[in-house]
C-alpha cells in the first residue's frame, strides 16, 4: 500500500469506531428505557400552544444570500490554501499574482458591502 | 513471535484500532471532567456550588448524567422524519470526533500523520452544520427549524473567517500537516518562538471565531433560551440528545486544541529546557477550555445582528487583511514570519 | 494492495448507488443528503487516486458550502414538489430519448479517447514527482505562476458571482429601522439630552 494511503487507514478506523459509539448509545437507550408515546407527548413543542400548521415554511432570502457569499468567499480561501502551503517556494510572480486576485475579490466584498448585503435586518 | 504478528496486515490493523481506541476512551474521559469543570467554573462565577453531590466534590456528577441520559425515553415528535431524525446526533457526534484522528498529542503521537492534517480539520468542522441543520428539519417543529437555520448561517459566516486566520499560519509555516506546523514553532526562546507573538491580533480572532464556530455563549443563538427554548434541541431526549451535547463539547475542546496546536506550540515546554510531551499539550487544552467557560459565564448574548454584522464587516476584512500582511512580512524575510528565513 | 482495491470498489459502488438515491428519493431533503454521500465517497476516490488536496476541497467547497446551500434551498423554499412531478408520465418518453441520446455521445466519445502526444509530454513537464513534494505544495508551485492568467480568470469568475448574487438576490425592505454602530458611538451627550428646569406645578 503507498505510505500516503497507509495514513488514511486510521481515519477509516477512527470513524467507524465513532460511528459504532454514536450507534451503541441510541440503540442502548431504545432497548433499556421504557418507550410508551403518546399523542400529547409526541406532538411538536410550541409552549403549550398546538401546532398552528407544518414547520417547514418559506423563509427569508438573506439566508440563501448568506449562503452564496459563503461559496464564495470558501472558494477564495480554497485558492489560498496552496498558495500558503507553498509560499516558501513562491517568487514575486505567485506573490503578486495572488495579491491581484485578492485585490478583485476585495471590490467585490466592497461593493457588497456599499450594496448593504452584509446587513441583516 | 511478537514483530511478525506487528508487521502482518491483521497486526497493523489491531495496532490502528487500538490507537484510535485509546484516542477515543481517554477523550470520552476527559470530557466528563470537562464538562463537570465547565459548570464548577460557571458556578463559582455565580457563586453557587455547582454539581457537589455524587462522588467526591461531585467529580462523578457526569457519569451520573450518562446513565440518566440512557434510561430516558427517547421521544421522536410525530411530523418527524425518523431517519434524519436520529442520523443528525450521530454525525454531530461522528464529526466531531472523527476530527481528533489527526490531532497531534506530542511528537509521533498522532493517530493519522496527514499531510493535509489542517485541510481535514476544516473540511470536518465545515461539515458540522449538518447536524444542526437536519436535527432542526427533521424535528418538523418551528423552533428547532429557527434555531437549525440560524446556526446554519451562523457557522458559516464565521467559518470564512477561521479559513482566513488558518492560511495565515500556514504561510509561515509553509505546511498543511499539524505535527510540522508544531515542530515549526519549536525555537530558542520558548513561549516566545511560537506563533501567538507574531500572529497575536489573529489569536484573538481565532478564539472569537472558535466562539461563534461552536454555538457557544455568548454567540449561542441558535439555542438562545429567551427566544428559542433551546433551538434545534428542543425535541431531542435520551441519548439522541446526548450525542448532540457530546459532540458539542468535543467540538468545543477541539477549537481549544487546535489554537493550541496553530499558536501555542502544541506539545512544546513555554521554557526552553524542560522536556516536551503531552502533558503540556493537555494543560494548555484546559486552560482555554477554562477561558471558555469563563467568557460562557460572564459576556451576555450578543443579538443576531450584530452577530453577523461582527463575522462578515470586521472579522472577514480582518483576517483577509492579515494574511496580506503576514504573507508580505514573509516575503520580506522578517523572522517568526518566515521560518524558512530563520532555518527552523 | 488489496486494500486498496477494496476500498475503491467499494467508495465506487457507494458513489453510483448514492447517485442513483438522489434521482429516486421521494423527498428531495432527502435526495440532497445522498448526493452528499456521493461527494464523499468521490472523495474517499481521489484519496486512493493520491490528490489528497482535491479530496479535502471536495469535501471543504461542495459538500460544506455547495450542499448547505442546496439543502437551505430544498428546506426553505417550500416547493410543492407533487406538482412538478405532476408531468412526469407524459414527458417520460421525451426524457428518455435525451438519455439515451447523451449515452451514446458519451460512449462514443470515450471509446475513441486518445492522448495525443503532445498532452501526456506537456503534463509531464509540469507534473513535479509525487514523492518529492505534498501535491497541496505541487498545485501551489503551479497554478500562480505558470497558470497565471487562468488563475486571475477564477478570481474574475468569483467576482462575477458575487455581484450577480447580490443583484439577483438582494431585496431592499423599506422602513425597516437599522442599528447604525458608528452614529451611536459619536452621540454624546449634548445631542441627546437636555437639561431642564421644572417649576413644581407646571408641566415641561
Amino acid at each position: 500500500m503507498p505510505e500516503l494511503l497507509q495514513e488514511y487507514l486510521p481515519i477509516v478506523v477512527f470513524f467507524g469506531l465513532a460511528l459504532a459509539l454514536g450507534l451503541l448509545f441510541i440503540v442502548a437507550a431504545l432497548v433499556v428505557a421504557v418507550r410508551r408515546p403518546d399523542a400529547e407527548k409526541i406532538s411538536a413543542y410550541e409552549c403549550g400552544f398546538n401546532a398552528f400548521d407544518d414547520a417547514r415554511m418559506k423563509f427569508d432570502v438573506r439566508f440563501y444570500l448568506v449562503s452564496i457569499l459563503f461559496i464564495i468567499f470558501d472558494l477564495e480561501v480554497a485558492f489560498l490554501f496552496p498558495w500558503a502551503a507553498s509560499f516558501g517556494d513562491q517568487g514575486w510572480v505567485g506573490y503578486w499574482s495572488m495579491m491581484v486576485f485578492l485585490g478583485v475579490l476585495t471590490v467585490g466584498f466592497a461593493y457588497e458591502w456599499k450594496k448593504g448585503a452584509l446587513e441583516w435586518e | 513471535m511478537e514483530t511478525t504478528f506487528f508487521d502482518s496486515g491483521f497486526g497493523q490493523f489491531t495496532v490502528i484500532l487500538a490507537q484510535c481506541l485509546a484516542v477515543v476512551v481517554s477523550l470520552l474521559l476527559s470530557l466528563a471532567f470537562l464538562l463537570y469543570m465547565d459548570r464548577k467554573v460557571w458556578a463559582a462565577v455565580q457563586l453557587r456550588r455547582g454539581p457537589n453531590v455524587v462522588g467526591p466534590f461531585g467529580l462523578l456528577q457526569s457519569f451520573a448524567d450518562f446513565l440518566k441520559f440512557v434510561v430516558k425515553e427517547v421521544v421522536i415528535p410525530a411530523g418527524a422524519d425518523r431517519a434524519v431524525y436520529l442520523l443528525a446526533p450521530l454525525i454531530s457526534f461522528v464529526l466531531a470526533s472523527v476530527a481528533w484522528a489527526v490531532i497531534p498529542f506530542a511528537d509521533g503521537w498522532v493517530v493519522s500523520d496527514l499531510n493535509v492534517g489542517i485541510l481535514y480539520i476544516f473540511a470536518i468542522s465545515s461539515l458540522g452544520v449538518y447536524g444542526v441543520i437536519m436535527g432542526g428539519w427533521a424535528s418538523n417543529s418551528k423552533y428547532p427549524f429557527l434555531g437549525g437555520l440560524r446556526s446554519a448561517a451562523q457557522m458559516v459566516s464565521y467559518e470564512v473567517s477561521i479559513g482566513l486566520i488558518i492560511v495565515g499560519v500556514m504561510i509561515s509555516t509553509g505546511s498543511l500537516n499539524l505535527s510540522e506546523i508544531v515542530r515549526a514553532q519549536d525555537g530558542a526562546y520558548g513561549l516566545f518562538s511560537w506563533y501567538w507573538l507574531p500572529h497575536l491580533p489573529m489569536v484573538v480572532l481565532f478564539f472569537v471565531s472558535a466562539l461563534a464556530e461552536t454555538n457557544r455563549p455568548p454567540f449561542d443563538l441558535p439555542e438562545a433560551e429567551s427566544e428559542l427554548v433551546a433551538g434545534y434541541q428542543v425535541e431531542y431526549s435520551s441519548t439522541p440528545y446526548l450525542l448532540f451535547m457530546i459532540g458539542e463539547y468535543m467540538a468545543i475542546v477541539m477549537m481549544c486544541a487546535l489554537i493550541t496546536t496553530l499558536f501555542f506550540g502544541g506539545w512544546l515546554s513555554p521554557i526552553p529546557g524542560l522536556p516536551d510531551g503531552v502533558l503540556w499539550f493537555t494543560l494548555k487544552v484546559v486552560a482555554f477550555f477554562f477561558l471558555f467557560a469563563m467568557v460562557k459565564a460572564i459576556v451576555p448574548r450578543y443579538r443576531y445582528d450584530q452577530l453577523m454584522r461582527l463575522g462578515w464587516k470586521v472579522f472577514l476584512p480582518m483576517s483577509l487583511a492579515w494574511v496580506v500582511i503576514a504573507a508580505t512580512l514573509a516575503k520580506l524575510d522578517v523572522p517568526g514570519y518566515a521560518r524558512w528565513a530563520v532555518g527552523g | 494492495m488489496a486494500i486498496a482495491a477494496l476500498a475503491f470498489y467499494v467508495f465506487a459502488a457507494v458513489a453510483v448507488a448514492s447517485g442513483l438515491m438522489v434521482t429516486l428519493a421521494r423527498n428531495p431533503v432527502h435526495s440532497v443528503l445522498w448526493l452528499i454521500l456521493a461527494f464523499f465517497s468521490t472523495a474517499g476516490l481521489f484519496v486512493l487516486l493520491g490528490a489528497e488536496f482535491v479530496a479535502m476541497l471536495l469535501v471543504i467547497v461542495y459538500v460544506g458550502a455547495v450542499a448547505v446551500l442546496f439543502l437551505f434551498v430544498v428546506m426553505m423554499l417550500d416547493v410543492d414538489f407533487a406538482a412538478l412531478k405532476s408531468g412526469f408520465v407524459e414527458n417520460m418518453p421525451f426524457g428518455l430519448l435525451i438519455g439515451a441520446v447523451l449515452l451514446t455521445e458519451i460512449v462514443l466519445a470515450v471509446g475513441v479517447w486518445q492522448f495525443g502526444d503532445a498532452a501526456v509530454a506537456s503534463r509531464a513537464a509540469v507534473s513535479p514527482t509525487p514523492d518529492e513534494v505534498s501535491n497541496t505544495v505541487a498545485l501551489g508551485r503551479l497554478i500562480y505562476d505558470d497558470y497565471l492568467h487562468l488563475f486571475q480568470l477564477a478570481g474574475m469568475v468569483l467576482f462575477v458571482a458575487m455581484v450577480g448574487a447580490i443583484v439577483l438576490t438582494l431585496r431592499k425592505r423599506e422602513g425597516v429601522k437599522r442599528q447604525d454602530v458608528l452614529a451611536q458611538m459619536y452621540r454624546t451627550r449634548e445631542q441627546s439630552v437636555e437639561l431642564r428646569d421644572v417649576k413644581p406645578g407646571q408641566g415641561v
